[in-house]
């Protein structure tokens, strides 16, 4: 019986088997190939694209005060300025909010009506797409800034650096609380039980043992927040008042990486133009790239050694 | 700490209670504002005409968005079928390859697509398919979207069919099936509910990106089934019509982000309720 089995198999399966079997495999291996020509060729497309403004620019191309496509000169110091003031104003407006909810949802409030409900508000709030933040920003966000100003006595433009800011904190605020939540449920509860049995308060639990213990999954979340918020392109293009200048304060319109592409990118004549916009785009795709490995390998890092 | 009273300790422990349940509900305060002036906004235009009707020229009373309803469609079947089975394969790759270093590289470069900037997907759209066919065109934003929806197919259906336990597997080889029918036969179905929920994720992703579309999609003020040619879509719209000073249009775009608003999160929950319900748990 056994070995009339193994005969069938020989007879029927086997002959055919191979190609099929050859074809499939190949397929998911090519797959696979695939996804690294793919990542390579975006590199490698943007890199020569780039590569007029590279060496007309070279160094020039970070520091240069002006970006000015009459003149064809382009450095891109008051965008990357506009970009980090841009994002990281966002971050600090973000954290305290983010902070709140990781504790609570974390460590407070794990389960429960209440608990869901903020779970559920958190998680459409991440899935509300980002030009409906830009419009809904643009047209009731704005008009708040600008009253704002005109109480601050500064010019109430309304678009500008504290407009996008706002918009990107509520857009980022999803992502680090979510991160920070699933970080803090991972503290081991004997350690929260010892300091308990010691008399500690929630408090006194939470700063000395939860946040140390958390404190570089916390970073992580914030860095990959900081990464979105980088990235981040029609929001802040809508809300941002894209000036090419150096911003002279937080009420400033400006422009970032991202928003500078969207904006001039469909009306940029010439090579020079258009490679300097690509070569913008190159170095917020390394920016991002790198912020994001940082972040990731943290996280990695933490949950191999709970 | 020996030195605070009690009455100290206890007193900041319920003022930071307080201060954490204040900023966490606030932080859904947003969410509370922006659906209320989608809807508020949005229900005002939306009927039967508005779903169904061009838009009109300025001025003229009425007019609708069926080109960008229309086009977001065109452009999420383009970039599904790019996608799908290109996401799917890798993913299998990835999950039955767990080491190795083509796995590593792939998982390394699957990680970092994920994390692109959506504007410079837009960038590459138009570097390879825009500028050599000449035009702006459906086929360049499916592409783009497509690059979009690949990365978070990849990690769901690798870590979907992760979860299923080799056991399973060897029954089957251990029946003498071949390796590439376990696949397809045992393996993907008993995932199929997690691959399945990603695919729906992912359209939701980018059913509402807009800076992929800029210069590839492009948008069209017509009706437009042909995808060489430019089409408009739902967030393209919302982002023209934004920018224009005319009050008639702002409205429709009021109405087109209630529209998408509602669909990409109708996606989300399906996805989130296929998660509870059908977890691919042994």
């Amino acid at each position: 019986m056994y070995n009339t089995g193994q005969s069938a198999v020989k007879k029927t399966g086997f002959q055919l088997l191979p190609p099929a079997e050859t074809v499939f495999r190949g397929f998911l291996y090519g797959a696979a190939v695939c996804m690294i020509l793919l990542l390579v060729g975006i590199f490698l497309t943007l890199l020569v694209y780039s590569f007029p403004s590279i060496r007309e620019f070279g160094l020039r191309f970070l520091y240069g005060k002006t970006w000015d496509p009459v003149t064809e000169e382009f450095g891109t110091l008051p965008i990357l300025i506009g970009t980090i003031i841009t994002s990281f104003l966002s971050l600090a407006i973000s954290i305290p909010f983010s902070l709140s909810l990781s504790i609570y949802l974390g460590e407070y409030s794990t389960k429960g009506t209440v608990a869901s409900l903020l779970q559920g508000a958190i998680e459409l709030l991440a899935g509300i797409p980002s030009i409906i933040y830009g419009f809904w920003g643009l047209f009731i966000l704005v008009p708040i800034v600008r009253s704002i100003e005109t109480a601050l006595g500064v010019p109430p433009l309304g678009v500008g650096i504290f407009a996008s800011s706002l918009v990107l904190s509520i857009m980022i605020i999803p992502y680090s609380a979510s991160l920070g939540r699933e970080v803090i449920r991972l503290v081991p509860d004997e350690l929260k039980e010892a300091a308990y049995s010691l008399g500690a308060t929630r408090f006194e639990v939470i700063r000395k043992i939860i946040l140390p213990y958390v404190i570089s999954g916390i970073t992580a979340g914030n860095l990959l927040s900081l990464g979105r918020a980088i990235g981040e392109t029609m929001a802040v293009t809508m809300v941002i008042g894209n000036a090419n200048f150096i911003p002279t304060s937080i009420f400033a319109p400006a422009n970032t990486m991202a928003s500078v592409i969207a904006n001039e990118f469909t009306e940029a004549t010439g090579t020079l133009y258009v490679s300097s916009l690509i070569e913008t785009g190159l170095l917020l795709f390394i920016v991002t790239m790198i912020i994001n490995m940082v972040g990731k390998q943290i996280i990695k890092k933490m949950s191999v050694q709970v | 700490m020996e030195t605070e009273n009690l009455f100290f300790r206890i007193f900041k422990d319920r003022l930071f209670k307080l201060v954490v349940i204040v900023f966490s509900f606030a932080s859904s305060l947003p969410l509370l504002f922006i659906l209320f002036y989608i809807f508020k906004n949005g229900i005002a235009v939306i009927n039967w005409q508005f779903l169904t009707q061009l838009p009109k020229p300025v001025g003229e009373v009425g007019g609708g968005i069926s080109n960008a309803i229309v086009g977001t469609a065109i452009l999420i079947i383009l970039s599904s079928i790019c996608s799908i089975p290109l996401g799917i394969c890798t993913g299998i790759y990835l999950s039955e390859h767990r080491t190795g270093k083509l796995s590593y590289a792939v998982r390394l470069c699957v990680e970092i697509l994920q994390g692109m900037p959506s504007i410079v997907i837009g960038i590459i759209a138009y570097m390879w398919i825009v500028m050599p066919l000449r035009t702006f065109s459906a086929f360049s934003g499916g592409i783009a979207l497509a690059i979009m929806m690949l990365p978070i197919i990849v990690r769901s259906t690798e870590e979907t069919l992760k979860l299923i336990p080799d056991s399973l597997k060897e029954a089957s080889l251990a029946l003498g099936v071949p390796y590439y029918k376990t696949i397809l036969k045992v393996i993907v179905p008993a995932g199929l509910s997690g691959i399945v929920t990603a695919v729906i994720i992912s359209i939701a992703r980018v059913a509402g990106e807009t800076a992929p579309l800029l210069f590839t999609a492009f948008g069209n003020p017509f009706m437009n089934v042909n995808i060489s040619k430019p089409v408009n879509a739902l967030p393209l719209l919302i982002f023209n019509y934004a920018a224009s000073p005319y009050p008639e249009w702002h409205a429709l775009a009021w109405g087109a982000s209630l529209v998408l608003a509602v669909f990409v999160l109708t996606l989300n929950f399906f996805a989130k309720m296929m998660t509870k319900k059908w977890k691919v748990q042994f």
